[in-house]
């Protein structure tokens, strides 16, 4: 096979095992859902103060597909390259002719479809709660989602370096980006956050991601390609890159 | 003229201040199964590691079919197969497609049908690896290794922790590998697999060759004495000789001659086993290592 029908094969296969493990679609696309169902349902009718105020379902589209995307992409593929690694499968793969390039190719594009999905999911969801899909902003959308969503690949695959255990991956990652979220308005709105929390978050690539996205998602918003966010998101992921491309490990940690 | 698959010469592999394999040399010819044998900690998986091209050598010359594993390429890994000592499979792939996903790695694969048919699995294909036994997915572990048709097979201590059942299906399948003409180079720490699977084995303790031949002569276990053990009037007689068809011959005369019975009469040469705990014995092993003694 060719290098592409080789990435090709080895999606078709990381597909069927990301839809069969309950973890992962629990926590990648059950839980985001139901996350937006509950703060839908518990802030409908409410203003959010932000772009001159929209209502806070409309808020929070693009906020939940934020933290959608970056569980797809980086909490997804910390996780399942730590468990293939210490399970041995990183380390049994490379002892194949597929060249390693393959498989990581294979993670990353199971994530990003997922996360392409989780981005159609939650906009229909939305639409049922009022907030309108908007279909002339699509190429912008795109273009932050696929540079976010490639950005918090290599972060997810950086992570892994510092990951020692399968125990230990859900931890670490939880410990990272769930303050985060909180931080950088992602659960709570913007506008109810003191001014130096999000001064803070603005030091994180997740601030900048969803900042990115909601620009390109609410049409109140400014221009609909955050170029700026989006350089700083993808600075993160070049600097995630070097570092994965360093410190990636095919063999066990333990034993 | 012997082929030889695999050729070392003056190996050695320091990790810091420890020498964990110091100076082998050994040669693996073609189509046969080549068992290397030693403790736990001997030097054996960081050996096979090297043959596999995971760990660089520090020092002593390495061929694999006829290229240095460090350097070796996509083509090279065309023609080999390894079985890793621990590992697990996907557990949410079935059985038939774990195999067909590492078919896809290779530019000629042995059909998928074939090989799990090769491991006896053909009753569980469609079951999801996660619900197959520990000697189940072993067997899915060896048949992922087969499937590019490999010349050179790796096992590292295919069978460790196996209940004796899985063990002997373990061993049908590797007995087979023989038949189809593969070279297997086998690591264990038992000399009860060593003794039934292979055609030569060399023994290693602590990161050096102690001895090497064939199951049968290994350690001149030929030359040992024999020992002879009977019950006579409710008394246990053991008997050490160098010449036992003498001795038995006498023995059974002087028994027939008072219309006797040896009762429990037992004829046995030292076993593997015993020239093994031997060898491996007195070499100086960290306490893990030490299982045997």
């Amino acid at each position: 096979m060719s290098g592409l029908a080789l990435v090709g094969h080895q999606f078709r296969y990381d597909q069927k095992a990301f839809w069969r493990n309950p973890a992962s679609v629990f926590f990648t696309v059950m839980f985001p859902v139901i996350l937006f169902l509950i703060l839908a349902v518990v802030f409908s009718g409410e203003d959010v103060d932000v772009r001159g105020g929209i209502d806070a379902t409309t808020y929070y589209v693009p906020a939940i597909m934020s933290l959608a995307i970056i569980s797809a992409t980086m909490q997804t593929l910390a996780m399942t390259l730590v468990i293939a690694r210490e399970d041995g499968r990183l380390k049994r793969g490379r002892g194949t002719p597929m060249p390693p390039w393959v498989f990581i190719a294979g993670r990353v594009g199971n994530s990003i479809v997922v996360a392409l999905m989780m981005l159609v999911l939650l906009a229909a969801i939305g639409a049922l709660f009022g907030a309108d899909v908007p279909w002339d902003r699509l190429p912008a959308i795109l273009i932050t989602l696929v540079i976010g969503a490639a950005a918090f690949c290599c972060l997810g695959i950086a992570l892994t370096a510092v990951i020692p255990s399968q125990d230990a991956a859900a931890a670490i990652v939880n410990a990272l980006l769930l303050p985060l979220y909180f931080l950088s308005g992602v659960f709570i709105p913007e506008d109810q956050l003191p001014d130096g929390v999000i001064a803070f978050a603005d030091l994180f690539p997740v601030r900048h991601f969803f900042d990115a996205f909601f620009d390109a998602y609410v049409p109140a918003g400014g221009s609909a390609v955050s170029w700026d966010n989006l350089a700083i998101v993808a600075l993160w992921g070049i600097a995630g890159l070097l570092l994965a491309i360093r410190y990636f490990r095919w063999t066990p940690r333990s034993g | 003229m012997p082929d030889p698959v695999i050729s070392i010469k003056g190996l050695r592999k320091s990790y810091g201040e420890t020498e964990a394999v110091r100076g082998i040399d050994l040669e693996v010819n073609r189509g046969e199964v080549f068992a290397f044998l030693g403790p736990n900690g001997a030097g054996k998986t960081t050996t096979v590691e090297i043959l596999e091209g995971y760990r660089k050598r520090s020092g002593g010359e390495v061929t694999v079919l006829g290229e240095d594993p460090e350097r070796a390429g996509r083509e090279w890994r065309e023609r080999i197969g390894i079985v890793l000592q621990s590992g697990r499979l996907d557990p949410y792939l079935t059985v038939r497609e774990s195999i067909d996903l590492y078919a896809g790695y290779f530019r000629a694969p042995r059909p998928s049908e074939e090989v799990i048919a090769l491991v006896g699995l053909e009753s569980k294909a469609d079951e999801r690896t996660g619900r197959l036994s520990g000697g189940q997915q072993r067997r899915l572990d060896v048949g992922m290794a087969l499937v590019g048709d490999p010349e050179l097979l790796f096992l590292d201590e295919p069978t460790t922790g196996f209940d004796p059942s899985a063990r002997r299906q373990a061993w049908d399948v590797i007995a087979g590998l023989r038949d189809l003409g593969k070279t297997v180079f086998l690591t264990t720490h038992y000399m009860d697999e060593a003794q039934r699977l292979a055609d030569r084995v060399t023994i290693i303790a602590a990161g050096q060759i102690v001895a090497q031949g064939t199951p049968e002569d290994l350690g001149e276990r030929d030359a040992g004495e024999t020992t002879i053990r009977y019950r006579s009037q409710g008394r246990e007689v053991v008997l050490q000789t160098a010449t036992p068809v003498q001795t038995l011959h006498e023995l059974t005369a002087a028994a027939l001659a008072k219309d006797e019975e040896l009762e429990g009469l037992e004829v046995t040469r030292p076993t593997l086993e015993d020239v093994y705990l031997e060898l491996t014995a007195d070499s100086e092993l960290p306490t893990e290592g030490r299982r045997f003694s």
